[in-house]
C-alpha cells in the first residue's frame, strides 16, 4: 500500500510540475495580456504522435506500477510462517531473452541513428534487426513458459507463479503491440521515396522499443530477486 | 509545449468532408458526431440503470408486494445499477461525450489529433456496453456482487452470477479501459498539441481544465482496475489466488489458498477514489462556464479555480483509503488518510467559494442551464458536508454499513454531476443542433428532478442516522430496531423516485421534440464568450471553423467588461475591436 501511495504521489506530482506548473502563473484576465503578443508565437514544434506516445507510455508505467505493488502486497500478505508463496527458480532462458531484448534496443537506436544521419541502407538494416530480435525475444518467452511448465511448477495456486507469467504475459502483449507498429513501419519503408517519409514512425517505435526493455529490466530484477535460486545465495552470503 | 504544430500548418491542407452518410454518421471520425454516438449509448445504457434502481425502489418501498423481484435479483440491480451509474454512464459521458464535443471547439481545433482513434475509441465502448448487456442474459444472469466486486463473494458460489454474469462484467470494464485509454490519449494530446494561436493554458475555459485533468486522472487510475480485473478473472478461470483466501464450502476444501481481498479492495478503490473526481471535475469546470455565463459575470478567481483542480486532482490519489476504514487498517493509516480526505475539502471548497461569488452582483438569467447550475451548488454543498463527516474513521465506522452512505454519494456523485449534464445539454444543444429546448418543459424538467431528487436523498440520512442498514433486500423479519417511521419513509422514497425517473421522460420528449420544432437558435443564443459559440456555421460543420482557424486575444471570460459596448466579449476578438461578429449595429 505505502509503495502505491508512492508511486501515486510522486507520479501525479512530477507530471504536473513538469507540464503545468511554469505556465500557470498567467493574469489572463488583466488587459495588458490580452493585448499582449504573448501566447501568439511558438518558437518549437512537437508532433502530436510524439507526445502521444509519451502520455501513453505513462499509461504504461502506471499499469506495470500497479502490478508491482500488487505483486509486493501480496507476497506479504499473512504470516511468513503459513505464506503460500513458493519461489521457483527462473528459468535460465531469461537471461538469452533478455539479452536478445537489449540486442532489439540497441538495432533500433542504430537505425534511429542512420536515419538522422541520412543513412537508408544501415536505417533498413537496422529496423529490420531490431524487429526480428523483438521476436526473438517474444519465441523466446514463450519457451521459458513452457519451460515451466513442463519442471512441474505450474501450479496456479502458487502466487510466485501466477505473478510471473501474468508479468511477463503482459509485458509481451505490449511488445506484441510494438511489433506490430514495427511491421507497419517496416511496410512503409519499403515503400517509401524518402527517409523523411518513416522518420517519426521509427523514431517513435524506438523509444517504445527502449522503454518497454526499462520495463523488462524491472521486471527480470524483481522475479529475479524473489527467485528461490537468489533466495539460496543470500543465505549463502548471510 | 509547443500547439502551434497543427494551428500553423492546418491553412495547407483540404477540409476532407466525409460524404457518404456511413462516414459521416457511422463510421465518423468527426469529434462532435462522436460525441453524439458516446451521448446516446450512454443514455441508453443509463436509461436501463434508472430502470434497476425503480426496480430496488419498489422492493424496498414495497416489500412483498412484488414477486417478480427476488433476492438475486436485488443485489443484481444493485450491482449493475452503481456500475452502469459510474462507468458506463458518468465517465462515458462527461469524457467520451462532453470531452469529445468540448475540446476542439473550445480550444479552436479542428478536430482530435488522431480522429481514427478517436473513432475506435467509440466502437470499443459500444462493445464494452454489449459485453455487459450481455452478461444479463447469460446463465445465472449478471453479477450481483455489488459494484464494487469485492471477493471472495464476488466469485463465490451463491453469490448471484459468480461464473458467467462476473466474467462478462469484468471483460466489459476491461474493454472499456481500452476504449477510455484510446479516448483520454485523444483529449490530453488535442488540449496540449492542437490549440489554436493565442489559446494559453490560462486562457483555457475551466470545462476544458476539467475535462483535461480528469482524462489524466482516468488514464492514471483505470489501469488499477485493469490490473484488478485481470487478476479477479484469472482467480475465476484458471484458479488462481491472488485475491481469493483459502475458503471450504459444505466442508470441502476449495481451489484457493491464501489470497488477499484486501489487495483487491486497495487496487478497486486506488481507482475508485480519483473514479469520483474523474467524474466531479468535468462537472466543476463546465459549472463554472455555466455560471459564469448566464450570471454574465467573469469567473471568480479563475487562476485559483485551475489550481484548484490540479489540487484536487493529486489529492485525489492518496484519500483511497476512506472507503476501507471498516475493512481494518493500521490506526496510522486511518489517521492519514482521514487527514487527506480532510484536506481535499480545502480546494473543493474555494471552488464552492468561487461560484457563489461568481454570482455576486451578476447580471443573473435564470435560465435552464443556470437553474441546474446553482441547483449543483445546493447539492453538492450537501452531499460535500455529509462527507467531512463520512471521512473521519470514528463517524465512518457507525455509519457505513447504512443508508447515510447511499444517501451520501448519491448526493455528492449522482445528483450533482447528473444535475451539471442536464445544464450542460441545455446549454449546448443548440450549438449541436440550431435549436434551442422548449424552456416551459426545461423548467418542469428541473425543478421535479430537483425537488424530487431532494425528497429521496434527504430523508435517507435520516434513516442512515437510525441505523437502517444498506444492501439489505427486505427488513420485514427480525430486525426490531427499525422504527415504523423507518418503513413509511422507504415508501415515501419510492414513491419520490417513481416520480423522478417519470419526469426524465419529459426530458427525453424535450429532446426529440425541440430537435424538429425548437425555436431557431442563431449562432449564439447565450451571448457567451467561449471559441465554440464563434464558429461560422450552427450547428457546427466538419473541421469547425471553416477556412480558417480563429485567432485567441483573450480568456474565456470577459463579461461585463467596463466600457465594452457588449456584455461579452468573445475570445476571438481583438483587443482594438471588442464588440462580437454579429453584432455590428452596437458598433454604428
Amino acid at each position: 500500500m505505502s509503495l502505491t501511495f508512492a508511486y501515486g504521489a510522486l507520479l501525479t506530482g512530477v507530471i504536473v510540475w513538469l507540464l503545468l506548473v511554469s505556465r500557470l502563473r498567467a493574469r489572463p484576465w488583466e488587459a495588458s495580456v490580452a493585448t499582449a503578443s504573448s501566447g501568439m508565437t511558438f518558437p518549437e514544434t512537437v508532433a502530436p504522435a510524439k507526445v502521444g506516445l509519451w502520455v501513453f507510455l505513462a499509461v504504461i508505467t502506471s499499469l506495470f506500477g500497479l502490478f508491482i505493488s500488487a505483486y509486493h502486497m501480496r507476497m506479504g500478505h499473512g504470516p511468513q510462517t503459513v505464506s503460500d508463496w513458493r519461489p521457483f527458480p527462473e528459468p535460465l532462458i531469461l537471461w538469452i531473452n533478455t539479452a536478445v531484448l537489449i540486442l532489439s534496443s540497441v538495432a533500433m537506436q542504430w537505425a534511429k541513428v542512420s536515419l538522422a544521419r541520412g543513412d537508408a541502407a544501415h536505417t533498413r538494416t537496422g529496423l529490420l534487426l531490431g524487429g526480428a530480435f523483438a521476436i526473438a525475444f517474444l519465441v523466446g518467452q514463450f519457451l521459458a513458459w513452457r519451460l515451466i511448465k513442463v519442471s512441474g511448477y505450474l501450479v496456479p495456486s502458487n502466487p510466485a507463479v501466477a505473478f510471473f507469467y501474468v508479468l511477463t504475459g503482459v509485458h509481451a502483449l505490449h511488445l506484441l503491440g510494438g511489433v506490430y507498429v514495427w511491421g507497419r513501419t517496416a511496410a512503409r519503408m519499403r515503400k517509401a521515396h524518402e527517409l523523411i517519409d518513416v522518420r517519426l514512425s521509427i523514431e517513435l517505435a524506438t523509444v517504445y522499443f527502449h522503454y518497454l526493455l526499462i520495463v523488462w529490466l524491472v521486471l527480470f530484477a524483481l522475479l529475479l530477486t524473489h527467485s528461490i535460486d537468489s533466495q539460496m545465495i543470500f543465505e549463502r552470503l548471510c | 509545449m509547443a500547439y502551434v504544430a497543427i494551428a500553423d500548418s492546418d491553412h495547407e491542407h483540404a477540409l476532407h468532408d466525409p460524404q457518404t452518410f456511413i462516414r459521416k454518421y457511422i463510421w465518423s471520425q468527426d469529434h462532435k458526431v462522436i460525441a453524439l454516438q458516446y451521448a446516446f449509448v450512454a443514455i441508453a445504457i443509463g436509461l436501463v440503470a434508472l430502470g434497476m434502481s425503480v426496480l430496488m425502489r419498489l422492493q424496498l418501498g414495497f416489500p412483498n408486494t412484488f414477486s417478480f423481484i427476488a433476492p438475486q435479483d436485488y443485489y443484481q440491480y444493485i450491482t449493475m445499477h452503481g456500475m452502469i451509474m459510474v462507468i458506463y454512464l458518468l465517465t462515458a459521458l462527461f469524457l467520451g461525450g462532453f470531452g469529445n464535443l468540448l475540446i476542439p471547439l473550445m480550444c479552436g481545433s479542428r478536430d482530435m489529433v488522431f480522429p481514427y482513434m478517436n473513432m475506435l475509441s467509440f466502437w470499443v465502448y459500444l462493445l464494452a456496453v454489449l459485453v455487459l448487456v450481455a452478461g444479463m442474459f447469460v446463465p445465472g444472469g449478471p453479477t450481483g456482487a455489488g459494484w464494487t466486486l469485492y471477493p471472495p463473494q464476488a466469485i463465490s458460489a451463491g453469490t448471484p452470477g459468480a461464473t458467467w454474469g462476473i466474467i462478462c462484467m469484468l471483460a466489459s470494464l476491461a474493454i472499456f479501459i481500452v476504449a477510455f485509454t484510446m479516448g483520454g490519449l485523444n483529449y490530453i494530446t488535442t488540449v496540449l498539441q492542437a490549440r489554436c494561436r493565442g489559446m494559453t493554458l490560462m486562457r483555457m475555459p475551466l470545462s476544458v481544465w476539467g475535462i483535461f485533468c480528469a482524462s489524466i486522472l482516468g488514464l492514471l487510475a483505470f489501469p488499477a482496475l485493469f490490473v484488478s480485473a485481470i487478476m479477479m478473472t484469472l482467480d475465476s478461470v484458471v484458479g488462481t489466488s491472488f485475491f481469493m483466501p483459502a475458503v471450504a464450502s459444505m466442508g470441502e476444501p476449495g481451489k484457493h489458498v491464501g489470497g488477499s481481498p484486501l489487495l483487491f479492495q486497495h487496487l478497486f478503490w486506488f481507482f475508485g477514489h480519483p473514479e469520483v473526481y474523474i467524474v466531479a471535475l468535468p462537472a466543476f469546470g463546465i459549472v463554472s462556464d455555466l455560471l459564469s455565463t448566464h450570471a454574465r459575470h467573469n469567473i471568480f478567481g479563475y487562476r485559483m479555480m485551475v489550481w484548484a483542480i490540479l489540487a484536487i486532482a493529486c489529492l485525489s490519489f492518496v484519500v483511497w483509503a476512506h472507503h476501507m476504514y471498516v475493512s481494518g487498517m493500521n490506526p496510522y493509516f486511518g489517521f492519514f488518510f482521514a487527514t487527506t480526505t480532510l484536506i481535499i475539502a480545502v480546494p473543493t471548497a474555494i471552488k464552492v467559494y468561487n461560484w457563489v461569488l461568481t454570482l455576486w452582483r451578476g447580471d443573473i438569467h435564470l435560465t435552464v442551464p443556470m437553474l441546474f447550475a446553482i441547483g449543483f451548488i445546493f447539492t453538492f454543498i450537501n452531499g460535500g458536508l455529509t462527507g467531512l463527516f463520512l471521512g473521519n474513521v470514528t463517524v465512518d465506522v457507525p455509519l457505513s454499513g447504512t443508508y447515510f452512505v447511499v444517501a451520501h454519494f448519491h448526493m455528492v456523485m449522482g445528483v450533482s454531476p447528473i444535475l451539471v449534464i442536464f445544464g450542460a445539454i441545455y446549454h449546448w444543444y443548440p450549438k449541436i443542433t440550431g435549436r434551442m429546448l422548449n424552456e416551459t418543459l426545461g423548467k418542469i424538467h428541473f425543478w421535479a428532478t430537483f425537488i424530487g431528487t431532494y425528497s429521496i436523498y434527504l430523508p435517507m440520512h435520516y434513516l442512515g442516522i437510525l441505523g437502517v442498514p444498506r444492501r439489505y433486500y427486505g427488513y420485514s423479519n427480525g430486525i426490531e430496531f427499525i422504527p415504523p417511521s423507518a418503513h413509511t419513509a422507504n415508501e415515501w422514497i419510492t414513491i419520490s423516485a417513481l416520480f423522478v425517473a417519470s419526469v426524465q421522460m419529459v426530458f427525453l420528449f424535450n429532446l426529440a421534440w425541440s430537435y424538429f420544432k425548437g425555436k431557431p437558435a442563431g449562432s449564439n443564443p447565450w451571448r457567451a464568450t467561449t471559441l465554440e459559440w464563434q464558429t461560422p456555421d450552427t450547428p457546427a460543420k466538419h473541421g469547425n471553423w471553416g477556412p480558417k482557424l480563429p485567432v485567441v486575444y483573450r480568456w474565456a471570460y470577459d463579461y461585463s467588461v467596463p466600457g465594452a459596448p457588449e456584455d461579452f466579449i468573445p475570445q476571438n476578438v481583438p483587443p482594438d475591436d471588442r464588440i462580437p461578429a454579429g453584432h455590428e449595429a452596437a458598433k454604428a
